[in-house]
């Protein structure tokens, strides 16, 4: 970030980007479509599981290929607890940002909780490539229900103790209201998406929108903020967590029995075409553009980030805000550079 | 309390080796090192790493620093800055267009100092390894202490890494003084 | 290794046989994976466009717009200022290359009617240029400047080129097909 500065307002700003930038979607076009399934795990690595079910919705759409009910249920959950980890570490590193030292120990404590789970059912704690095209991997262990069932009691009481220390802070609210704001109009020209476009009163939520996987047989809200500044974002997200451990609730007594993946070939020739799926990242809308022209490795896959378009206008927000404020409205963003370079 | 049997007399004694020297000899209850090993002890004890996570090993870093398994009980302090820093630990992919920083805030770190590749990006370019803007591991640019293997590495390897890299400082320290 | 060659050899079936789909079902009729807002777009889209020389399709379950490279601007105003469409999201801007030609992809999306569409630009692979959509979405900004970057397509009166994603002095358009991934430095 290059900033112009006036004594400590900030006159104008720069993003520079690029700083990690690995080629992902040179490197797709020459990989079978299942090995992408681990290169789209590390694009936003906070949230690997969304990432992987938006390419194999991708895949699964070009192919018309039907998922198994269990299969759909199984990945809902994963998602929905991915994204609760997820922005357990965005409400951490926020407070980091801020100046509180304490509300990440409480965070990343709930979060090894959720990587424990996640291991038992996976097998491992990051980069699971656990959805595959077709479904998921394997079955999940006999004791699931229940142990998510306690995961999300001991979850519900983390994030209500994390929300009593931060959320109405003083010093925090201080820090945070009316700090960044953006109109909802400006917001939607940029492209933005997520929780930082509900924050500014648009509810735009693609679960709602375009319902996709089984997301439509769950109630759940969508909260949405006033002002659009750095708490608006903020407070979003924490409610976003508990909307969400009441989806993994309803999924989890609406789960069938049934096979959990759909056999497909290991190389896969998905028959020439294009298709276009948007997902609900935690950060915002992902896209996946795919193109095949029928042979075994795609002809272009371009990947739509949530985080670049957010960062886009993180230059109308910090215009003539403090330099302190500079660092809060970076991080209530929440960006990921692994998915803005790609 | 109840009584537990005979009371026994404790003394204490030399153990099973010879004293080496006079001072052992007339100090039994004094340690005695070398001086080079002492500071290295003291150094390998205070660790301070430069934060310097960049790509998806650096989640597994923030967890490796957190409460469940906490590096604050080695001394292991994160520092953002390179001036007061010991240890880089690189985690994360190196791209080409990083590279120069990297370089830059490798020199700015004083002497003595040592450099942790966390992960298979930093050690030889990973999942990326045919890509044009990925350098193939970071020990292209500045010389590496210890590799820690894993896509990402586990905080418990992260933590046996930092292991052997204390290991390494004493065992450096020790041949140091032997020459 | 080994494994991984005999399940190939036991996986390849003859070409004529998995033609379509690994599923062996048919090829669905074109219109047929419209839903009901594609297939009101369907009869919205030429009226809205009639003062354009486009051609529209449907692209999978998207109807698409093909575009002269000159009228993407008029196209984009038209698509997001008109009562019936109002396209005032821009979801992806992105550029393939088919070797003859470049294409560049927009995808739209309203936010009150909720419905999508994808215009397509094609530039020749020699001199990429088009005219730049940053008046009609700020959006696009950077999408454009990453285009340049990799595929080496000029966006006119776009406010800078600059690189974004590819490091100063960087020689080539890694997009592109001619790029080769195997020649790879390892520094």
């Amino acid at each position: 970030m290059v900033l112009s500065v006036d004594g400590e307002r900030v006159v104008d700003m720069e993003p520079h980007i690029g700083y990690l930038h690995r080629g992902s979607e040179k490197l797709c076009e020459n990989e079978l479509y299942v090995q992408i399934v681990t290169l789209f795990d590390r694009l936003d690595y906070i949230s690997n599981l969304n990432n992987e079910m938006a390419f194999c919705r991708a895949v699964e759409k070009l192919m018309g290929l039907e998922v198994p009910e269990r299969a759909e249920f199984i990945r809902v959950i994963l998602c929905e607890l991915n994204r609760v980890a997820s922005h357990l570490l965005f409400v951490g590193t926020f407070g980091i940002d801020a100046g509180a030292m304490t509300p990440i120990l409480y965070t990343f404590r709930d979060r090894e909780k959720i990587q424990s789970m996640f291991e038992a059912v996976t097998g491992a704690r990051m980069m699971h490539n656990f959805i595959r095209i077709g479904g998921v991997k394997s079955d999940v262990p006999e004791d699931f229900t229940d142990r998510v069932k306690l995961l999300r009691d001991e979850l519900i009481q983390g994030i209500n103790e994390t929300d009593k220390l931060l959320s109405f802070n003083e010093i925090f609210l201080a820090r945070t209201k009316g700090v960044g704001t953006i109109d909802a109009d400006s917001a939607i020209a940029y492209g933005m998406s997520g929780p930082s476009l509900r924050a500014c009163g648009v509810p735009m939520d693609v679960r709602k929108d375009e319902p996709y996987s089984v997301y439509d047989r769950f109630d759940f809200g969508i909260p949405i903020g006033e002002n659009g500044d750095s708490w608006d974002r903020y407070y979003v997200r924490v409610e976003e967590m508990r909307q969400s451990l009441k989806i993994i609730d309803q999924a989890l007594e609406q789960m069938p029995d049934g096979p959990t993946i759909t056999p497909t070939r290991f190389i896969l020739r998905p028959p020439a075409g294009e298709v276009y799926v948007r997902g609900e990242n935690p950060r915002g809308e992902i896209g996946v553009y795919l193109v095949s022209n029928g042979t075994d490795r795609p002809y272009r896959v371009k990947i739509r980030p949530p985080s670049f378009c957010n960062l886009m206008a993180l230059k109308e927000m910090i215009k003539n805000t403090y330099l302190a404020d500079a660092v809060v409205i970076l991080g209530s963003l929440d960006i990921v550079l692994g998915e803005v370079d790609r | 309390m109840e009584e537990r049997g005979t009371s026994v007399e404790i003394t204490i004694g030399q153990g099973n080796s010879e004293p080496r020297s006079l001072l052992n000899r007339s100090a039994p209850g004094v340690i005695t090192a070398k001086s080079e090993e002492l500071i290295a002890m003291a150094r390998k004890s205070s660790l301070w790493p430069m934060t310097f996570g960049l790509a998806c090993c650096a989640i597994e870093m923030m967890s490796t620093y957190m409460a469940h398994h906490d590096l604050d009980r080695f001394g292991i302090v994160p520092w953002p800055s390179p001036r007061q820093s010991d240890v880089m630990i690189v985690a994360g992919t190196v791209v080409k267009k990083m590279a120069e920083p990297i370089k830059l805030l490798y020199e700015q770190m004083p002497e003595p100092k040592w450099v942790i590749a966390m992960g298979s990006c930093a050690t030889n370019g990973g999942p990326y390894y045919r890509s044009y803007s990925v350098v193939m591991g970071v020990d292209h640019i500045i010389p590496v202490d210890v590799y820690v293997a894993g896509c990402p590495p586990r905080p418990e390897a992260l933590m046996d890494g930092i292991l052997s890299l204390q290991d390494k400082i004493m065992q450096d320290a020790a041949e140091r003084g032997k020459k | 290794m080994a494994y991984l060659a005999f399940r190939t050899k036991l996986c390849r079936t003859p070409r004529s046989v998995e033609k379509n789909n690994n599923n062996g079902e048919q090829t669905p009729e074109p219109n047929a994976l419209l839903d009901e807002k594609g297939r009101l777009l369907e009869t919205l889209l030429p009226n809205v466009l009639s003062a354009f020389d486009v051609s529209i399709g449907i692209s999978h379950d998207l109807m698409e717009v093909i575009v002269e490279p000159a009228d993407v601007v008029a196209v984009c105003e038209n698509l997001k200022n008109h009562s019936e469409t109002l396209f005032n999201y821009l979801t992806c801007l992105s550029v393939v290359d088919y070797v003859e030609h470049l294409q560049v992809v927009y995808h739209l999306y309203s936010t009150q009617k909720k419905h999508k569409v994808v215009v397509k630009a094609n530039v020749s692979s020699e001199e990429p240029s088009l005219p730049s959509v940053t008046s009609v979405w700020k959006g696009s900004d950077w999408y454009e400047r990453e285009g340049h970057d990799l595929f080496g397509v000029i966006f006119e009166s776009h406010p800078g080129l600059a690189p974004l994603i590819l490091y100063e002095g960087f020689e080539g358009y890694p997009g592109r097909k001619s790029f080769p991934l195997h020649d790879y430095k390892e520094w």
